[in-house]
């Protein structure tokens, strides 16, 4: 076994392969660019070595300077993690030529599957199915026709150059096919000057579902079962589990046992991943195969106790693999939700800055479940486990300069719906701020009914939030419980308001038991009764809740069990009540004595201002230049100002497509925080 | 003698309902609540006890013996918030648009007595159209008593004036004189001439929320402290403000049970200070953290935003904060920041309230316009208010601390007790850069010279241990430690005594 290795990677995927070289006693080597001088990954690693400046085509992929670390360090094996040099031929063969260990396949693997026409044909060969289609000329419409019917309806048929939808028809019939070849053809050669059309499966209600294998160099070859990975925002997975609650065990088997010939047949040695599309009939079809460590591998390796990593390695280091096909068991759920720094409220938007707080939910996922790698046998029956996978700390930077992932967030249960319910809980219990993040939308989606049912397609998010992100509104149900519980905590927080030095003897003031909740424009009275382990809420209507919390004010997380069941919000303080996260909703919830509510009864309505068609200054600064003029068209994304703050320009650009109305500002001018610069049509 | 009961129950329905339901419903229908209600959102439930309700005024003159309103306009007494002696009057724009009279004065006055006597905060709340013409010079003679009363409590009992509606000439020296003045958004105005008359002699045309509205005096003039949505938001957070204040300066701040460790330590104050000095950070993420609970009550909040001006607790005690915002002109000082701190340190130390710095200053705002506007006399206010105050001090420097600036920031010579830096200060009579082209001016032509020069400095000054080695930094902390020290600092100073020589008054350049 190797006495060190290095991890050419960052963030929490070099924390996570640094954890398991620790466990097998491997010292550990990170890299590191300027912007990650501080980051988590440097810190746990044994050694670090400076690479260079911030941007990855200056630092972490460029061979040469790994390579410079690798001998600087005297690590004897790289484990690439994902991304950056991961699937890069060319540093596979710089280690072989240096004589250090690639933790991962031959490069002879990484080559063949590295291009999607050569990996296609291989995996033909190896009677891997794929999507059956037609890559050459098509005469007319006639040709069409056949090959539709060859290929078998509903088929996709595609202008080569096309794009954006243009050139593109499905055809479930002759007749359409026919059709849809001619305006097809029409199309593009308007569009794009360039005629030439294909044809292929077209694949109904698609989902992303991908198989695991694990190979060594001794000829031996498994896989651990599958992911499904439906749950994607333009590409980017957001939300993937193990098992798939759409296949069944001979699907799996068909699919684990294609995934390995394939790996076979290409004398792959080291943890890989064939991807799949799988039709609405359980149809799979080949799509490609990543010949390194996914991202998504933690449900893997919770649902099968196997350390993918520690695999990894000891395939690196020649040992043969010491489990069978036949010891692989899939136990329990696992669910893996992305933590991006994005703010859904503004289209996913990335966010950099200072993590000011950053506190995920306490980890379980090592106890009961993996320990050594070896799986412990099944947990008792509605254990959960959390498992966090992450870079960043409190008090960190998320940089502009990679990925937005800032933690996999993994939750494992014996059930899928237990496993849903911990990952609710567990992302009410995540704390981020100082940056936008998604856990809003994450949570949106884990109560989505059609995930909840577990049907759904690759087009999910784009079918389900057409429109973006707004938020979400909650139930009445989990209104009461919120409701109930700012009552009984803010009856607390006013109790210690009483309980302040200075005031009259014998004159204090009795805190009342009656209390008007208002949350997402409803009120709640209740009656709150206190005693030693909790409180009884009553509503009005005669119902009741009980209520009962370590919380104390100022705590910015309260953990509450109402009614038996836990409930966790996240905290923040507004005037007169609490500013709550809970479920995806971000609530202003106040809580009044009941002549206070009649009384703020009586308070206008205050809007916030229209400012959709302004551009405000997001900091304080001096305009440098202005770059519209009044009635000019602007498109997304155009540069429209430049402010310069703190010695740094800072370019404003337009977030959506409109027309000037209005500059309120020039060169030279010293703006606010929210000044109007432009106003928009 | 059921009659004679039932008749003070009649008399005071009829005084609780001040100018009649129909003004009532007005008040209302503009988003404003009466003067009665006010105040029981201001009090605890009950503990309003009633001064003058059927005080009536004396006027005959322009048919005004025909109304006479029970208690003339403005509602005073005493009540607890919190279950401590709080003075307050709330005047009645139902009546006479709650124009101040003689007796309407005199009724102030009459509180604000015995809140000095007794020892407890007036608030004031103010919603009147000003002085009641018909009553002529008696309304103005009142206004002046309650000026005279204004000056005789400052310094003795905090108060707090509150605009809730108009607030127009003479009628704004009263608030003015007071230690805070908080307004509500759309429904206050407060200026000494108004939009008409400004016309009349200017040609300028302007509204009367342009002139004198909330966003105008809590961003632009500096007269209002707050501004908030509404009146319930309002008198929620006034009640907010007193659980922070002394009753009177012959007490101690007030304390209050606290669930938060005194040695919390947080890490993520290691990375607050950027590698790059030129790099701003929000000083807020420093006070939030060091404070009970994260609670700060902030004050001035929308002006002079480099420096920050508020209350927080340390172990339950209240703590006046002033603290340099490099986010917003590097953190530097200038007439504006010097003003809003001076009378920040000023109201702290009148009401023995210990005072936190936290220091990351450049220097000075250079300009014309500083020097024109009298940044000489306006600087020297706060350095003047840190020199005179007797009570706790302790400052943190994080990072810069040069030049004059590093004088005025509560230094060690000006009485600091405690003057704590992190290991990321610079204490300096100016940037490594600037001192490096004074020192050297002969080698001003040779970049590389320079750089090595400057280089040079950087190792000498850019640290906190040259002034550690001079005693005048205690001792160079931690930063994740900041909370447990200066905590045990304050604790340490909870005994200090220290007196200014005996003197009429000090001379503060105003």
């Amino acid at each position: 076994m190797f006495n060190k290795i290095l991890i050419a990677n960052r963030g929490e995927i070099a924390c996570r392969v640094i954890k398991t070289a620790r466990k097998m006693g491997i010292g550990t080597v990170a890299i590191y660019s300027d912007a990650d001088k501080n980051a988590l990954h440097v810190s746990m690693a044994d050694e670090a070595v400076h690479i260079g400046p911030p941007p990855a085509n200056q630092s972490y992929i460029v061979i040469d300077k790994v390579m410079d670390a690798i001998r600087q360090s005297g690590a004897q094996a790289v484990h690439p993690g994902y991304g950056f040099l991961s699937e890069n031929s060319k540093f596979a063969e710089a280690l072989e030529a240096e004589g250090v260990a690639f933790v991962g396949p031959p490069v002879g693997a990484i080559e063949s599957m590295g291009d999607k026409i050569t990996s296609k044909k291989i995996a033909q060969e190896a009677g891997v199915s794929t999507v059956p289609g037609y890559m050459g000329l098509i005469e007319d419409a006639d040709e069409a026709v056949r090959i539709s019917n060859d290929i078998g309806y509903p088929v996709m048929i595609k202008a080569s150059a096309g794009g954006g939808g243009k050139g593109m028809r499905i055809a479930w019939s002759d007749e359409e096919a026919r059709e849809g070849f001619q305006s097809s053809k029409n199309e593009a050669a308007n569009s794009f000057g360039d005629d030439r059309i294909f044809i292929e499966k077209f694949v109904t209600q698609p989902r992303h579902i991908e198989i695991q294998v694990l190979c060594d160099s001794h000829g031996n070859g498994i896989y651990l079962g599958e992911r499904e990975c439906s749950i994607q925002r333009r590409n980017q997975k957001v939300v993937e589990e193990a098992p798939s609650p759409f296949l069944d065990p001979e699907t799996r088997k068909a699919m684990g046992e294609q995934a390995v010939a394939l790996a076979k047949a290409v004398n792959y040695a080291s943890a890989g991943t064939v991807e799949f599309i799988v039709d609405g009939d359980k149809n799979f079809y080949f799509l490609e195969m990543n010949t390194r460590l996914q991202v998504e591998h933690p449900v893997t390796e919770l649902i099968t106790g196997v350390d993918l990593v520690e695999q990894m390695i000891r395939v690196a280091a020649g040992e043969k693999l010491s489990i069978t096909q036949d010891d692989v068991t899939l136990t329990g759920w696992a669910i893996e939700n992305r933590l991006y720094a994005e703010d859904p409220y503004r289209n996913f938007l990335p966010s950099i800055g200072r993590l000011t707080r950053y506190r995920p939910p306490q980890e379980t996922a090592a106890g009961p479940l993996l320990v050594n790698g070896k799986w412990q046998g099944e947990a008792p029956e509605g254990e959960t486990a959390v498992r966090n996978d992450t870079g960043v700390y409190e008090g960190g930077e998320i940089s502009m300069y990679y990925d937005p992932m800032i933690a996999k967030l993994c939750t494992w249960a014996p059930t899928r719906e237990k496993a849903i319910e911990a990952m609710r809980v567990a992302l009410d219990s995540f704390e981020v701020e100082g940056i936008g993040h998604n856990l809003p939308f994450l949570s949106a989606v884990m109560d989505h009914p059609k995930f909840v049912s577990g049907d759904m397609t690759t087009a999910f998010i784009a079918e389900e939030y057409p429109d973006g992100f707004e938020g979400v509104t909650l139930p009445e149900v989990d209104l009461r419980r919120i409701a109930a519980s700012c009552a009984a905590m803010h009856r607390v927080a006013e109790i210690r308001r009483t309980r302040v030095s200075g005031r009259m003897d014998n004159h204090e003031r009795k805190v009342g038991k009656r209390w008007v909740v208002t949350l997402q424009g409803q009120d709640f009275a209740v009656q709150v009764n206190a005693d030693k382990e909790g409180s009884t809420v009553k509503f009005d209507d005669g119902s009741s809740l009980r209520v009962a919390s370590d919380w104390t004010p100022g705590d910015q997380l309260a953990v509450l069990d109402v009614d038996g069941s836990p409930l966790v919000l996240k905290i923040g303080k507004i005037s007169g009540g609490f500013r709550v996260r809970n479920r995806g909703a971000d609530l202003k919830v106040h809580v009044r004595r009941p002549r206070q509510a009649e009384l703020a009864k009586l308070m206008p309505e205050k809007l916030p201002p229209d400012t959709s068609k302004m551009l405000l200054c997001p900091m304080p600064g001096l305009v440098v230049k202005i770059d519209v003029e009044v009635g000019q068209e602007v498109q997304e994304g155009q540069a429209l100002c430049t402010i310069e703050a703190m010695k740094m320009e800072n370019i404003l650009r337009a977030e959506k497509r409109g027309v000037v109305a209005k500059v309120n500002a020039g060169p030279g001018d010293s703006l606010a925080v929210d000044d109007v610069i432009i106003e928009f049509e | 003698m059921k009659d004679i009961l039932s008749e003070l129950e009649g008399r005071r329905d009829n005084a609780r309902l001040g100018g009649g339901q129909k003004r009532i419903d007005a008040q209302h229908a503009r988003g404003k609540l009466t003067a009665r209600e006010r105040i029981e959102l201001l009090l605890d439930e009950g503990s309003f006890e009633e001064f003058d309700m059927f005080v009536s005024h004396r006027c005959t003159d322009f048919g005004m013996e025909k109304q006479k309103p029970a208690g003339d306009g403005v509602v005073t007494g005493w009540g607890t918030i919190n279950g401590r002696m709080v003075y307050v009057f709330s005047q009645d724009f139902t009546v006479f648009g709650g124009s101040l009279s003689e007796t309407h004065a005199q009724k102030i006055c009459k509180i604000m007595d015995m809140a000095v006597q007794n020892g407890a905060p007036v608030i004031g709340i103010n919603d009147s159209g000003g002085a009641r013409i018909q009553e002529g010079v008696a309304s103005l003679a009142g206004y002046a008593e309650v000026f005279q009363r204004n000056i005789m409590a400052s310094g003795v009992v905090p108060q707090i004036s509150v605009i809730m509606g108009p607030c127009a000439g003479g009628a704004v020296y009263s608030p003015a004189m007071t230690d805070f003045i908080f307004m509500v958004k759309d429904t206050s105005y407060m200026f000494v001439t108004g939009p008409d008359v400004v016309k009349t002699v200017t040609n300028e045309v302007v509204t009367a929320e342009e002139l004198g509205g909330a966003s105008t005096h809590t961003k632009k003039s500096s007269v209002a402290d707050g501004a908030f949505e509404n009146d319930v938001e309002a008198m929620a957070e006034v009640r907010r403000l007193v659980d922070f204040l002394p009753l009177n300066n012959r007490e101690k701040p007030p304390v209050r049970p606290f669930f938060d460790e005194p040695g919390r330590i947080e890490a993520s104050l290691d990375t607050l200070i950027p590698e790059n000095p030129n790099t701003p950070y929000d000083m807020k993420e420093l006070i939030a953290k060091v404070a009970d609970e994260g609670d700060f009550y902030e004050i001035q909040e929308d002006f002079a935003k480099n420096i920050i001006t508020g209350f927080i607790r340390l172990e339950g005690q209240t703590v006046g904060v002033v603290a340099n915002q490099p986010m917003v002109l590097a953190g530097c000082l200038d007439i504006d920041s010097s003003r809003k701190a001076a009378r920040f340190v000023r109201f702290c130390d009148c009401f023995e309230i210990p005072i936190l710095t936290l220091v990351d200053v450049p220097g000075f705002l250079p300009g014309t316009s500083q020097e024109y506007g009298g940044v000489i006399k306006h600087g020297a206010k706060l350095l003047f208010a840190y020199g005179e105050a007797t009570v706790p001090k302790v400052t943190v420097i994080t990072r810069k601390a040069y030049g004059g600036a590093y004088d005025v920031m509560a230094s060690k010579h000006l009485r600091g007790d405690f003057n704590y830096a992190w290991p990321t200060a610079e204490i300096a009579v100016m940037g490594a850069k600037g001192a490096t082209e004074i020192i050297h001016r002969a080698d001003l032509g040779d970049a590389d010279k320079i750089a090595s020069h400057t280089k040079d400095y950087e190792d000498r000054f850019a640290n906190p241990f040259v002034a550690a080695e001079r005693g005048f930094i205690d001792e160079v902390i931690m930063p994740h430690s900041t909370r447990r020290r200066v905590s045990r600092a304050f604790a340490s100073l909870r005994g200090k005594q220290l007196k200014n020589p005996w003197k009429k008054h000090d001379n503060i350049p105003l």
